[in-house]
């Protein structure tokens, strides 16, 4: 159905069988309850810190959903004023075209390797891949995403890619695969964190001293100065976004806010959802290129990739509000079980639930899966901090698989057929609204299953197998509501 | 059609039956948290900046140089990076190589250098937040981030605010700037904050209060 790559094998298996695999995984859920456990406090005790959260999220909500609404303007603006203060844009339909656009301009310097900044779009778009065709080395240097590299692994959170690895498995991946790399990990490494901290930091050094070409993303896109924000903890986003000559951003064309003050809500909203800190270690901010510091070369690549497709949808288009926080990962239910690889995509968890059958389509197993990849407890909307309701768009989406419709695919209105395998589902629903809506049918209907109760199983057969695998059935009473009704009010006085 | 032309043209066609934007952005969320005199605004940097494991020291004008020679002589630096416009007075009284920062020094000259000293643009107190705007007194960003020993010095209370809404306002997004909040860390290892990773390890914050 769409072309649209998300950075994750060709073919997932659907989300229940990717998920059952998981679950099975001591280690991993161990992992996972842990870190999810330690970080869940924090972002508690950080939120409760700044009395107008209700307030800043509501704020947030309001300007994302602004910019979004009136998006091609303030594109057009930002490319502008990125453009006065000496930097050069670029647009990118898709992920192929972004690719080709960034390799390309790799090319252009001459190099054969860049640094890397962290970043969600590149991940998204599978930038590292696509250089490594071209014969360019792409070293990642956030610490998280390092393991993930070093240990030909793939991101399973979107703020700590690698936080299904505890910190033996880090050590080990260290010891083994840094060589490879560069540096070597030090002889003797343990697994304390400050240790293996150092040891990235060891390894690191040398690349980000001789790099030329930095490639990142950016949290934040201001169109009115043209400025470009990433916030990180370690350093190493610094080290990418001024040593190197030419510096290379990829951005998701959702990521812009009108103003700078508009950072005021971000600011405080984003740290103390993501890391639960009142302010990140280092946040640098860039505006074009400056004499004599930094970058003399800027690149900023806009990315679509679905996202104009997800803005045409009512309902679902609140996702591209998301400030990619991970609080929403941090607090499911779900993806404290099954773990972020369960997903199929770099975005996993409620909101890559959301975000990836959107971006994507709902065409594979997994994105068609997707939508069902929750109890809708509601929990990941209570904490976003910019107020997206993934329950209500997780309903929306499984009412677009169930049904089919309308939607926009690469720009253009298309009509989904009804996916295979709900057939018994709307059968069943279809037999319900022709049964509700004929009274007489319905008293024959309740009569009966009372009168049979006791030969009731309690899983279904056939299709509603799947069903009843994980629910108990309703037990149905010895007398249908409006019999009993009948018998003891004699139906009088039921209009009191 | 280039791919710009055909980017505008679909968001504008996934916005064609959107509702009008009618509802204005409200900011009734607050402009600093809670009600604070001068001194306990700079009490609260001091406190934040330590909570995250920056090391504070208070001084007066007098004793500057004297505190900032005691922090090098410490620390055993050999070598300090010094931003061209830094007060000479800073380093009076510190017998430490001194190395500018040319146009042509190289990220390895950097690595050789022992510390950095530089002032900074705003102090935000409720995040424990310096701020550094690449002025000729803190210099290019790469000074403070390549040697491991950063010194950074405040002029309490004029360059301090309470919050980050103020601490935008009084910034240029003209220039580069370089928020920093405590040593570099790391949350990457079972989100646990672990500080010392690619930044300076040390950040050590002087508050300079009037002669």
């Amino acid at each position: 159905m769409s072309g649209t790559f998300v950075g994750m094998p060709a073919f997932p298996p659907a989300f229940p069988e990717a998920a059952r695999e998981a679950v099975g995984d001591e280690t991993l859920r161990g992992n996972l309850r842990h870190a999810t456990r330690t970080i869940r406090a924090k972002r508690e005790k950080a939120v409760a810190e700044v009395s107008d959260w209700a307030e800043l999220r509501e704020a947030g909500k309001r300007i994302k959903d602004h910019t979004l609404r009136h998006l091609d303007r303030y594109l057009v603006q930002l490319e502008e004023s990125v453009t006065a203060a000496g930097g050069i844009v670029h647009w990118a339909a898709d992920a192929a075209e972004a690719n080709e656009i960034v390799t390309g301009l790799v090319r252009m310097t001459g190099e054969s390797e860049v640094v890397k900044v962290k970043s969600m779009a590149t991940q998204e778009i599978g930038l590292n891949e696509a250089l490594q065709a071209a014969g360019i080395r792409a070293y990642e240097t956030d610490l998280a995403e390092l393991i993930v590299q070093l240990g030909k692994d793939r991101p399973s959170h979107i703020l700590v890619p690698a936080i299904h690895r505890n910190r033996g498995e880090i050590r080990d991946i260290f010891a083994r695969e840094m060589s490879e790399w560069g540096r070597p990990a030090p002889e003797g490494l343990t697994d304390t964190p400050a240790e293996l901290a150092e040891a990235a930091r060891l390894h690191l050094r040398e690349k980000f001293l001789r790099a030329r070409v930095g490639i990142s993303g950016a949290n934040f896109m201001v169109a009115e100065t043209g400025t470009l924000v990433v916030v990180e903890s370690e350093g190493n986003g610094r080290m990418c976004l001024t040593l190197p000559e030419t510096l290379i951003s990829v951005v998701g064309i959702e990521k812009i806010v009108p103003t700078w003050q508009d950072l005021e809500v971000f600011l405080q909203t984003l740290p103390r959802s993501s890391t639960a800190e009142r302010m990140n270690p280092y946040t640098s901010t860039w505006t074009g290129t400056t004499d004599g510091d930094g970058p003399s070369t800027f690149h900023l690549v806009l990315l679509d990739n679905g996202r104009t497709d997800t803005l045409a949808d009512e309902v679902g288009r609140q996702a591209l509000r998301c400030i990619r926080c991970s609080a929403c990962l941090n607090v499911c239910p779900v993806y404290e079980r099954a773990g972020g690889h369960a997903y199929g995509s770099v975005y996993p968890g409620p909101i890559g639930a959301i975000l990836s059958p959107q971006l994507r389509g709902t065409g594979s197993e997994i994105d068609a899966s997707l939508p069902y990849a929750s109890s809708l407890c509601g929990a990941c909307y209570e904490v976003c901090p910019v107020a997206i309701d993934i329950p209500e768009v997780l309903v929306h989406l499984r009412e677009r698989v169930v049904q089919g419709g309308e939607v926009t695919r690469e720009g253009n209105r298309v009509v989904l057929r009804p996916a295979k395998g709900h057939a018994a589902e709307r059968a069943a629903m279809r037999a319900a609204r022709w049964t509700f809506t004929h009274p007489g049918a319905l008293r024959t209907g309740q009569r009966a299953a009372s009168r049979t109760r006791r030969f009731h199983p309690r899983t279904l057969p056939g299709p509603g197998k799947a069903w009843s695998g994980t629910r108990e059935l309703p037990a149905v009473p010895a007398e249908p509501f409006r019999d009993w009704w009948q018998r003891t009010h004699g139906g009088k006085d039921g209009a009191k | 059609m280039n791919s710009r032309e055909r980017i505008l043209g679909r968001v504008r066609r996934a916005l064609a039956d959107a509702p009008a934007d009618e509802t204005p952005i409200v900011r009734d969320y607050l402009r600093e948290h809670g009600e604070r005199t001068v001194a306990r605004t700079v009490e609260l940097l001091a406190e934040n900046l330590a909570d995250y494991r920056a090391i504070v020291h208070r001084t007066d004008e007098d004793g500057l140089a004297g505190l900032i020679a005691a922090l090098l002589e410490k620390r055993g630096s050999a070598s300090v990076l010094v931003p061209p416009g830094l007060d000479e007075g800073w380093l009076a009284a510190t017998g430490v190589t001194r190395v500018a920062d040319g146009a042509d020094s190289t990220p390895d000259q950097l690595d050789r250098v022992d510390s950095v000293v530089t002032a900074c643009a705003v102090a935000i107190a409720e995040t424990g937040t310096i701020v550094l705007d690449g002025s000729p007194d803190q210099g290019r960003r790469r000074i403070t981030l390549v040697p491991d020993h950063h010194v950074c010095v405040v002029r309490v209370p004029d360059q301090v605010v309470s919050s980050v809404p103020q601490g935008l306002e009084r910034l240029d997004p003209a220039r580069p700037l370089t928020w920093i909040s405590g040593p570099s860390a790391t949350s990457d290892i079972e989100l646990d904050r672990v500080e010392g990773v690619h930044g300076p390890r040390a950040l050590e914050v002087v508050l300079v209060g009037g002669p």
